[in-house]
Order: C-alpha cells, then structure tokens, then sequence
C-alpha cells in the first residue's frame, strides 16, 4: 500500500509558529485588566497552620485579592483519590503545598505582598523514609487514614514455590532508582478568564490534560462542567508533568478571577516549579529469580515499593503498570509480583514519561545480565532463550496473539548496527590504562495506551468548509510531541488532500468531547483512530454526495491530489469544487469521530487478566568508555530499536527517540532530585543538572514497523518506550567496563568509584 | 522606583524606553515590546531560552539589566525573518524536524545565528559549544545539529 501523506516526514504544521515566535504558550498571553497570581508555599514539609493573617498583604498596593482554603467551595481534588489539597487547610504534608494565593495588578506586587501574608506554623515531625512510611508509623501522614498505603496491586502466575524448588541456581537482588524532575523547559502557566465565550471561566494555559483541568476546576469551584472552558494551544513540554500540578494551579487563578472578576494569571518561575510539580517515583525493588543450569527462568518473585509523597495522584496507576511489566518480556511459568505505593512528607510523585516502567526495567534488565554473569550465558543468548514470542503468555496470563512480537527482530537489529557481538567480545577482553569500555542492552514490552486502567476513548471533530478548506481538532493535546501534525497527515490521507488544507485547532474542552489525558503514548493510537474515523465519515457522505450530483456508477470514489477520482485517471471534480456544491445542497459536511479501544481485563483478585490491547517492543544498546580514575562514565553511543507499528511520520519518530534515549541518559546518569527531610536542594537547573548538547552521544534510531491491526495505518507508541530502556542499557555497559554491578540509579562518579553515594540524605542507597 | 531611559535598536527598529533600574532585558522584551518570542525557563543564565543577539553576542536577557543597554542593537527571534521571508535557520529548523514543543527553539535559534554571523562553517563541536547553554527536553539536540550542519557544509578537518 503506498500512501500519499503518513508514513512521510512532513514537516511539524505548528513548526512556523515556533521558529518565528509566533506561537504563544501560556505566559505569552495577555488579557484586558489582567491581574497577576502568586502562591505562597509552605515554610516546612510537615506542619500545622495555626492562623493565617492576610491584612498586611491586602493593604499592599495593588493587591485585589488573597485567598485561603476557608475561601474555596471544595478544597480537595485528585484523578483517582481525592486527597489534593488546593491550598493547605489545616496542614501541610510537602513543601510545595500552596497556603494563600494573591492576585495583584502587577507580579511584582503579588510577589510583595506574598511575602507579607502572616502565618503561623506548628512544624510538625514527618516521615520522609519509605520504610518508615510502610512500617507502622506512629502516625499516618493523612491523619485520616489507618496507615500509608496507597496502593497495592498484585500479579500471580503459576506457584512460585515450585518453580524456585525446581531451579538450578536462584539470585536475589535489590535494586532502587531516584526521584527526578521533568525539567519540561516551560515551567507552568495559567490564566483564567472570567466570563468569556458565555462561560463562566475560560482556563487557558500550558494544561497537558484540559479535560482533567475542566474536573478539578470544576468539582473546586462546585460548578457544571459547561461552565469551564479550557483552551490549550502551544504548550512547552511536558512528559506526563503538567496534570494535577496544573489543574491545581488552574483552580486557584479561577478561584482568584471570580473573587475580582478579572481575568488572573500565574506563572511558576523554575524553583516554584522544581519545589511543588510533582516528579518520578524513586522505587526500592527486591528481585528473585530462579533458572536452570542453562537459562531457562523459571520463577520471578517481586517486590516493588513507590515513594508517592505527600498525595496518591497517580500512583495507584503507576504502580500497577508496574505490576504488569515488572518481569519485562520474558516467559516465566511461576511470577509473584507484588508493587506498593506509600504516602510520605517528600515532594509528592505522578505521571512522568515511562510511568512506573524506567524503574522497574533497570532492575529487571540489571538482574538479567546478573544471571547471564552467574550462569557464564552471554546476555544475549540468556534473552534469546526466555524472550515473548507470537502467542507467548505474558507474566499477567495474557496471550500474545493479536499482534506480532517483534522482539526477536527489535533485538537483532539493535545487534546488528551496534555491531554488538564484536564489541562485546573486544571488550571482555583485558583492557589496559584507565578507560574501559563496556558495551551493554536492555529490551523492554510495553502496553499501549492506558490499559484497564480508565476508560480509553478520543473524539475528533473535522469540518469541511465551503471553499475546501478544513478544521481539525482533537480532544488530545499538543505537547510537543508532535500529535497535530501526525492527526493532520491522518485526516489528509483519507480525505485526499494536501494537509496545508488543514487548520489544526487547539483543544478547546467545550468543542470536542471529553478525550481523556494525553498519556500513556496513546495519542497515535486512541486520537489516530480516532480523527481516521471522523474523516472517514466525512469522506462517506462527501463521497455519496458526489456520486449522486455527479451521477458516477459503478466502481468507488477515490479522493487523492486534491481531486476525486472515478476509476483510474478519471476525475469527476476537485475536492474545492465539490465542498461548495455539497454546501449549496446543504449537505452537512462535518462529523465527530469517535475511538473506543478495545476491551481488556483486570483482575485485582488474582492478578491476572489482559490488561493492555497491544504491545510495543524495544531494545536499546548503550557503548560506554569509564575512566576507573575519575569515575566519569562518557555514552559514546546508544543504538535504539523500536517497533512503532508504522510510523506516519518517521522523522517525528526519530525525534522521539532522540529525545527519549537523551532524557534517559540523563536519568541513568546525572539527574536526582536531591530532599533531606523533605527539603528540595536542587532547585533550578544550576544544580539540577539535566543533559547538555555536549552530553549527546552518537544515536543510532532504528524504525521497526509491524503494522498493528488496531492502530491507525497500523500505527502504535513511541513517546514512553524511548525513555525506559537508556538508564538500563548504560548500567549494563558500566558493568562490563567495570566490572562492577551498580544497583541505583543515577551512576553517578561516586558509585563507580566506590560502589556508594556520598551525597547525604536523598532516599538512595 | 527611579526610572532610566534607554535607547534601544531592537530588530531594527529603534525605542526609547524608560525602565526601572533593575528591569530585566527580558522583561523589557517580553513585557513592554511584548516581543514573547523571547523565553524565560530558569531566570539564571542555565537554560538559555531567554537568549537575544545583543550587539552582536548571544547573550542570556534574563541577566542583562536594560538599564545599562542605551544604544544598544538587539535581535529577537522575532527579527529574524526579513519581509515574512524566513531565514535560512528557521527553514533549516522547519525542515529537519529541529522543533518540537518549540520553547527552546527561539533561544537555540539565536545561539545558532549568533554562531554562524562570526564563523559560517562551524564544526559539530563548534556548535555544540555554542549551544551548550541552551538546554531542550525534547529534542535530544540531536535534529538541531543537524538543521545547523545543514547549512554550514562538510564539517572543516
Ligand atoms: S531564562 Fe535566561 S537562561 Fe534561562
Ligand atoms: S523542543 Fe521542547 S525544549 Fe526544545
């Protein structure tokens, strides 16, 4: 099948807009009287607010409004358990929680007179420490709640105690990984505006979910739906981190716009962002695993255990698409997996590119190659021995069976570029002087979209108009990732035209129908299906349309080059043409497309079920050269392999794998959000260090496409899976340059050197 | 607060502001020339998406006062297409998929031309000193280099 529009590099439609500075992001735009918000955090992770006093900061010039909780309708919000608070009411829990909020006619004066907002503090003790968060504390964090479980997810598979009887060797490991930021460059931004468009409030801004934004907004203020609009357009990166964040952001500016019935906007600068957006779960992890003499595993046993902060956001999910993943491909007969999450007095942790994966792959990747080490197997062949294969039964009891497993050939194109097996050997050997290179792999699987988690559906709206030019919008949103141009090249593939024809709206929640988060890496997917729907309706009646004004006969319409064909060759008429006269006959040429994905299952008894529709598979490859005097470890190249299905835009692909392997490098390496009881020290990029160009290796992306029956033109994911293997593959490498095993993250120089931190504190070993 | 006036060429067009004392060359852009092209992601000179041609130098403007700016020449992102005709570095980024949330792509924009006014044919490492300060997320840089090597030929031995 040869297509005129996807699986082409087209360039980015939003990609003018920003290299012009055209494009306008939240803090960009400006309304009539606007006033200016500013947060006033908390003082101490754990404290009792025992009074607040707003009067010296009202009387500060310019000041319109301060707000406390005892001014919100509904203080609490959340996606899963509503235990956010929006400002602190009677405690803090972190010390990102917002106590008052001003709004002021300039930033410098809500900034003033934050300072001089009164509050009176009871510093209380708090639990910073997973283990003490899990073992009986003296006290839970949420005072209302027994203990400080989360949640607890479960997976079981055949009976463990078996098949560790059975095993010829058994290797048990713990393993741990660290809290990082998201480091999107755009720290977030809001404005709401009141009564604008006949609705009560319009939330503009750098919102990754509007539709999650319109709730909370909502459920806060105590509203309908219908009353809050969220518009989102440029938004500056976000990689999972501009949800409740943001949606708590966005409930304080609307809470601030109805108080003065102005419109308000609050910009975080960076250590306002780093001090209260939420980060990556750090994750302590016991592996066991037990296998025969020649490598074939027979039991995994896993316990994993999230520090989830201050409040549960998403870890109840996060955890569980840890419990599903948690093994990695492989066929084992007997797994027990048990994943946890714990509240704690930390900087509360959520959704980040990955979700719950990155972890649970450096531990599962690390362990393979343990046991190759033991078993004197080359890694590979350990892997080649255990891998999913088509009609494999996953960990969770489900059959792969609708879709190829491409594992097999995402590994052995990995090997093959990386020239994997010569290098390997090579550097087995003694290497003399100080730098030693190691090469190493990690493969992963990962579900596509949300799993059974939520309900997984998108709605699209295309219009075609009077002259041919077209609307497109989608209940997803931009991040940046690149979701407008890949849904555009969809839409003008069905409908034949040239996507310049296209003006791809934003996100506006009261226009296109709830579509749920852009998360998961399901956009491609779920909002693919989806705007393939809507033209392909559109393309229906237009066609019907045509055939009758046109009187054809016989064969179907063919709409290509802008044109509509009857049978080779023959153009009945133009697609502008005949947008006017299905106008003029009044033919509605409009349609709401609409993608429910299909079924799956969980079962949170057994721990069992399908819990993702479809799969992706990667391997990355990671060279590296250690310098056992310093401990500086230098990537001298990553060689990424990844199955996306079909890539409707295979430079957007790359992009996304270049962009994941670096943030993965950064997470393997160099990034950890440093707390000492619940004190954030890294707070702006001066000492929260993430990649530099200079830290870019040599990359090698490999495209991989096995067209998916469910995705659109057989597309799947590709924004997560880049992420989740880079921290692994360079562990492994590290190890064989070494010699040593380094089982947290980040590999920093302390612990190639000496095998441990020297940073004090963190909840790293 | 004591107000400074200052004349300004800012993309070609000249200004005489008043400004306080210690307003910000980004602040002045952003906010009274509401050039928003400009970025602010760090506000210390780390990230770089606040990054402006000043007389000549890619500079950080969220660290430069514009009180001490008088007579001074600054380019914006803004100023760099000519008669709604895009610079060749815009195109370059446009067309090797160098962009993707697009909030970096100002400042590397106008590190990358800053570079290539003193040198035209910098080598990979050239550019990646010049781009060093300017960090993206999205990127991995890796489509960046390439847009810039696009137009500055076969890298020098
Ligand atoms: S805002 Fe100026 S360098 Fe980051
Ligand atoms: S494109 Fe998003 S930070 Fe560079």
């Amino acid at each position: 099948m040869s297509y005129c529009q996807v699986n082409k590099s087209l360039t980015r439609v939003d990609a003018y807009a920003k290299v012009t500075g055209q494009a306008k992001f939240g803090a960009d735009l400006t309304f009539p009287d606007m006033l200016y918000g500013k947060v006033l955090r908390s003082k101490y992770p754990h404290a009792r607010i025992k009074g607040i006093n707003p009067e010296k900061a009202l009387e500060y010039p310019g000041v319109e409004a301060v707000l406390t909780a005892k001014d919100i309708p509904n203080n609490l919000f959340g996606v899963i358990i509503h235990n956010q608070q929006v400002l602190a009411e009677r405690e803090t829990y972190y010390i990102g929680d917002g106590i008052a909020v001003v709004a002021a006619r300039t930033r410098e004066a809500a900034e003033q007179a934050r300072e001089l907002i009164e509050v009176e503090y009871e510093e209380l003790p708090g639990i910073y420490r997973l283990e003490e968060a899990r073992d009986e504390p003296v006290k839970p964090v949420h005072p209302e709640m027994a203990d400080n479980q989360v949640a607890h997810h479960t997976l079981r598979k055949g009976d463990v105690k078996l098949g560790f009887a059975e095993a010829e060797i058994i290797l048990e490991r713990e393993y741990s990984t660290q809290l990082i930021e998201h480091a999107y460059l755009e720290p977030e931004a809001v404005i709401a505006v009141p009564a604008q468009h006949s609705t009560l409030l319009t939330i503009y801004g750098s919102v990754q979910n509007p539709y999650a934004t319109r709730r909370a907004v909502a459920g806060v203020l105590q509203v309908p739906l219908a009353q809050i609009k969220v518009i989102q357009d440029h938004l500056g990166g976000s990689f999972g981190g501009k949800d409740e964040n943001v949606s708590a952001m966005a409930a304080r500016a609307a809470l601030l716009a109805l108080k003065t019935g102005k419109a308000v906007k609050m910009v975080n600068d960076r250590v306002e962002s780093m001090l209260e957006s939420y980060k990556r779960h750090p994750y302590q992890m016991k592996y066991k695993v037990g296998a025969s003499k020649e490598g074939k595993i027979l039991a995994m046993e896993i316990k994993a255990e999230a520090d989830s902060g201050a409040y549960a956001c998403q870890t109840p999910f996060v955890t569980w698409r840890s419990v599903v993943q948690a093994t990695g491909p492989y066929e084992i007969p007997h797994v027990k997996t048990d994943t946890y999450g714990f509240y704690t007095n930390n900087v509360y942790t959520g959704a980040m590119r990955g979700y719950g994966s990155p972890q649970v792959i450096f531990a599962q990747e690390s362990l393979l190659d343990e046991l190759a080490r033991e078993l004197k197997i080359d890694p590979v062949e350990l892997r080649l021995q255990n891998i999913y294969h088509n009609n494999s039964i996953t960990a969770s009891g489900q059959r792969l069976d609708n879709h190829q497993v491409s594992l097999k050939e995402v590994l052995e194109r990995a090997l093959t570029a990386s020239e994997y097996k010569a290098k390997y050997r090579e550097y087995s050997q003694r290497q003399p002087g100080e730098k030693k290179r190691g090469i190493g792999l990690a493969i992963s699987y990962r579900g596509c979209s949300l799993g059974a988690e939520a309900i997984d559906a998108a709605a699209a709206n295309i219009a075609i108009l009077n002259d041919g030019s077209i609307t497109l919008s989608c209940g997803l949103a931009e991040n940046g990732q690149g979701l407008k141009t890949i849904f555009s090249q969809i839409a003008a593939e069905i409908l034949g035209v040239d996507p310049e024809r296209i003006n791809y709206l934003p996100v506006d929640t009261s226009a296109v129908p709830d579509s749920g988060a852009t998360v998961a890496s399901r956009s491609t997917m779920v909002g693919g299906n989806a705007v393939k729907n809507a033209a392909e309706k559109l393309k229906k009646t237009f066609a019907d349309f045509v055939a009758r004004e046109y009187e054809t006969t016989g064969a179907e319409l063919v709409f290509r080059d802008e044109q509509i064909y009857n049978g080779p060759g023959k153009a009945v008429t133009s697609f502008s043409e005949a947008a006017a006269a299905a106008f003029y006959q009044g033919v509605l040429l409009n349609a709401t497309g609409w993608y429910l994905s299909p079924d799956i299952s969980w079962d949170e008894e057994t721990g069992s079920g399908n819990p993702y529709f479809t799969y992706v598979y990667g391997c990355q490859i990671a060279e590296v050269e250690v310098d056992i005097g310093t401990g500086e470890i230098s990537v001298l190249r990553i060689t990424a392999a990844h199955d996306v299905g079909r890539a409707i835009n295979p430079a957007g692909v790359r992009g996304q794998i270049y962009g994941g392997v670096m943030m993965g490098l950064g997470y393997g390496l160099m990034e950890e959000v440093e707390t000492e009881d619940g004190y954030i020290s890294n707070t702006n990029f001066d000492d929260y260090l993430i990649p530099t160009i200079k830290d870019l290796p040599e990359i090698i992306p490999i495209i991989v496409e096995n067209p998916d029956p469910n995705g659109p033109f057989g597309a799947k994911s590709i924004g997560e899976p880049t992420l989740e293997l880079a921290g692994a593959a360079i562990a492994n490498a590290v190890c064989q340059a070494t010699g040593k095993r380094i089982r947290s993250l980040p590999l920093n120089l302390e612990r190639v050197l000496i095998g441990s931190s020297l940073r004090k504190g963190g909840r790293s070993k | 607060m004591e107000k400074v006036k200052v004349r300004l060429t800012v993309n070609g067009n000249s200004f005489c502001l008043e400004v306080g004392a210690k307003e910000r060359l980004l602040d002045t852009l952003r906010e009274q020339l509401r050039l928003t092209g400009v970025k602010e992601g760090c506000s210390i000179g780390e990230c770089g998406a606040c990054t402006v041609i000043l007389n000549g130098e890619a500079v950080n403007s969220c660290l430069v006062l514009t009180g001490q700016l008088d007579q001074s020449e600054v380019v914006t992102v803004e100023g760099l297409a000519q008669d709604g005709r895009l610079e060749p570095l815009q195109q370059a980024f446009i067309d090797h998929h160098a962009v993707q949330c697009g909030f970096c792509t100002p400042g590397m924009l106008m590190s990358a031309k800053a570079l290539l006014m003193k040198d035209p044919h910098p080598g990979r490492e050239q550019i990646k000193t010049a781009l060093e300060g300017n960090l993206c997320r999205c990127t991995g840089y890796q489509q960046i280099i390439e847009a810039i090597e696009s137009l500055t030929g076969p890298e020098r031995e």
